[in-house]
């Protein structure tokens, strides 16, 4: 069945109601959130405001506990086989990189493709030659993780994401943890990957990198949806006090 | 010079008379520490320098040497034995051409072992064993009746020509780690034997002995164990409560017991309860038992390497679709394994000295032929050399081993990435 086709742009990921306890404290308090494809949403909110337990209820690294997630037309369920087919279309990219640090840069990426979508070492080591190029690091193939820069660290983890050729991309706080002079490299590639028509949610403060390329902003607090809009509709005209707080606090 | 000139580092070499200065003789209380350090370790060196060459007797090794390598194994059929020391030699050679490294060290290692034998051989027996060889030759026993000089020298051309052949060979590595892997079953295929008039007859365990024993016992409970402590592992982390349950009660029941216990219990206890017919040998119930006893030192050391895995790791597998078998084998385990190297080789370690516990069942390894012929009336008393001689094997494969395992470390990187 077939849930998400409306009006000719297919719905990629269909939030309805989700609510998640972490043992007795309600952490997501009924968030309704839908993303078409190639839409690029940024969620930004306070620390502890839910957005990172959001988008990992979206690839099952979190249960949500109550309401609907669909993603690519299947639904989010205990159904073990369903998680992995799920998984296997939505790349993720973490705070922490968390790198594979036993393995190279071109094993890190081929990893995936090799032992889930069975591709032939040849064919999984061309893609990961040609991402590698993509996000400017070719000739750290064969390094490990441990003598790459953080960004580019960064930069090797959204590669690895790619290599699945996933339908989405998961974006959690990607930049948080990296030098102010390795931040922009790591925006380059993802603006360029917004560009080329990515579905993509991501979790982060670069405003700069929201105002550019989101397509729409979404601003979370306390476990729900705030408010959301155009980046212009957020930046020159937010409805909410709490919206305007955070944004002045966070934009000097 | 501005500052942003780019400087060598300071000298910091003192020379040898600035070191002794600086280590031994910095102050007056130090160089008398020295002195006194100096005078006693002559005393107990030279004491001992001069009982070693003086009045030991080494006779009692040389002459019982047959016995500590292969303890009462038929002496007719020690040509087996023979034989998987040149499986060995050639699969040494070949590793040490083909791996290079720390294979190399080893290779060297043994060759400068049978080089030493085989001048102590030439020194020891002269001309003898050929007048013995001819002797038997005649008879037509050749493999018996070659003498143990020549044994040597082939396995020394054997690892040369091993290494010889195996250099730039590197695609044979995967080949060369599956003939060790067969060359143990062939080597218990040969020493064990088969049926009673065959060409090969069967030699019963209970005739194995010496270091031959000693070296069974260990490298199969290792062998075994290592795979069997990973699973209990695994098994004590598993989300089904069977599981969990039978692996926390088997680790905790087998660490809550000496391996003393396990082996008597082995032993004694394991054929009341089997049915009659089903007899299992001294030796494999020994195995038994200190295969079951490592597997839970194991698990438990395995279990330490899995909690230092970041959460991260294991969700990011899962956020490329891994599912929790391929987690597991691909991310997991090998960095769990490689952070608990150190732990797993002392567990090694101490697995192959307490193989000498089989003593105490009866079973004659290194320790129990020692005390066998000390037993004899002719080296009564002897018990300074019979010892020293075991302690110093244990100590060589002991040491071999812990080296090892710190150049696999420094190979991995371990404690780097």
């Amino acid at each position: 069945m077939d849930v998400g086709m409306v009006s000719g742009v297919r719905d990629m990921i269909i939030a309805r109601d989700v609510h998640k306890w972490f043992d007795r404290l309600h952490v997501l308090k009924g968030i309704n959130l839908t993303v078409k494809t190639g839409e690029v949403v940024v969620i930004f909110g306070p620390s502890g405001s839910g957005k990172s337990t959001f988008i990992r209820t979206i690839n099952r690294l979190e249960e949500h506990q109550r309401g609907t997630i669909i993603v690519d037309g299947i639904e989010m369920t205990n159904d073990i086989r369903n998680i992995h087919a799920i998984r296997r279309e939505i790349g993720m990219v973490f705070q922490s990189f968390n790198l594979f640090p036993h393995l190279t840069v071109m094993q890190n990426i081929t990893l995936a493709p090799m032992w889930v979508r069975r591709w032939p070492r040849e064919q999984a080591e061309q893609i990961a030659m040609d991402l590698l190029r993509r996000v400017g690091i070719p000739e750290q193939a064969h390094k490990y993780p441990a003598q790459l820069s953080g960004g580019q660290q960064q930069r090797v983890a959204i590669a690895r994401a790619l290599a699945m050729q996933p339908k989405i991309m998961l974006f959690d706080e990607p930049t948080s943890a990296l030098d102010p002079e390795m931040i922009k490299e790591v925006l380059d590639v993802m603006t360029e990957l917004a560009k080329s028509g990515m579905t993509m949610i991501c979790v982060t403060h670069e405003m700069g990198f929201a105002r550019s390329v989101a397509d729409r902003m979404v601003f979370m607090d306390a476990g729900q949806i705030i408010e959301e809009g155009t980046p212009e509709q957020i930046f020159n005209n937010p409805q909410h006090e709490r919206t305007k707080l955070f944004l002045s606090q966070i934009l000097h | 010079m501005t500052s942003a000139d780019t400087l060598e580092p300071p000298r910091l070499s003192l020379g040898v008379f600035g070191w002794l200065k600086k280590n031994l003789f910095s102050t007056w209380y130090n160089t008398v520490l020295t002195f006194i350090a100096l005078w006693f370790i002559y005393t107990v060196l030279s004491q001992m320098i001069v009982w070693a060459f003086t009045s030991a007797r080494w006779q009692v090794i040389t002459a019982n040497l047959r016995l500590f390598m292969v303890g009462p194994y038929p002496p007719d059929q020690v040509w087996r034995v023979w034989l998987v020391l040149c499986i060995v030699s050639t699969l040494m050679g070949l590793s040490a051409g083909v791996f290079g490294g720390t294979m190399r060290t080893f290779a060297r290692w043994l060759a400068a072992a049978y080089a030493t034998l085989i001048v102590l051989d030439v020194i020891a027996e002269q001309t003898q064993p050929f007048v013995e060889f001819t002797r038997r030759w005649s008879t037509g026993q050749f493999m018996s009746a070659l003498p143990g000089i020549v044994w040597l020298l082939i396995n020394l051309a054997l690892l040369g020509g091993g290494w010889w052949i195996g250099r730039e060979r590197a695609a044979w590595r995967g080949r060369i780690v599956a003939a060790w892997f067969v060359s143990f079953f062939v080597t218990v295929a040969l020493l064990q034997g088969f049926g009673r008039d065959t060409w090969l007859p069967e030699v019963s365990t209970t005739l194995w002995g010496g270091l031959l024993l000693t070296f069974m016992l260990a490298t199969v409970s290792i062998v075994v164990s290592f795979p069997l402590g990973v699973l209990l592992a695994l098994g004590r982390r598993s989300k089904l409560p069977a599981i969990k349950i039978f692996c926390i009660l088997y680790i905790e029941l087998v660490r809550g017991v000496p391996l003393v216990t396990i082996l008597y219990m082995t032993q004694i206890m394991l054929p009341l309860f089997l049915p009659g017919q089903l007899r299992i040998d001294n030796v494999t119930r020994a195995i038994a038992g200190m295969t079951l006893f490592t597997a839970a030192y194991m698990a438990e050391n395995v279990r330490g390497g899995l909690q230092a895995i970041p959460l991260g790791q294991i969700e990011a597998a899962h956020a490329l679709g891994l599912n929790e078998a391929l987690t597991t084998i691909l991310i997991v385990l090998p960095q769990a394994l490689r952070m608990v190297i150190p732990a797993i080789v002392g567990l090694f370690i101490s697995l192959f000295k307490d193989t000498t516990l089989a003593t105490i069942v009866a079973l004659l390894e290194l320790l129990g032929v020692g005390r066998s012929v000390l037993a004899q009336a002719e080296f009564m008393g002897l018990q300074t050399e019979v010892y020293l001689f075991i302690a110093a094997i244990f100590f060589v494969f002991s040491y071999a081993m812990s080296f090892a395992s710190y150049r696999v470390e420094e190979a991995l990187g371990v404690g780097k990435r």
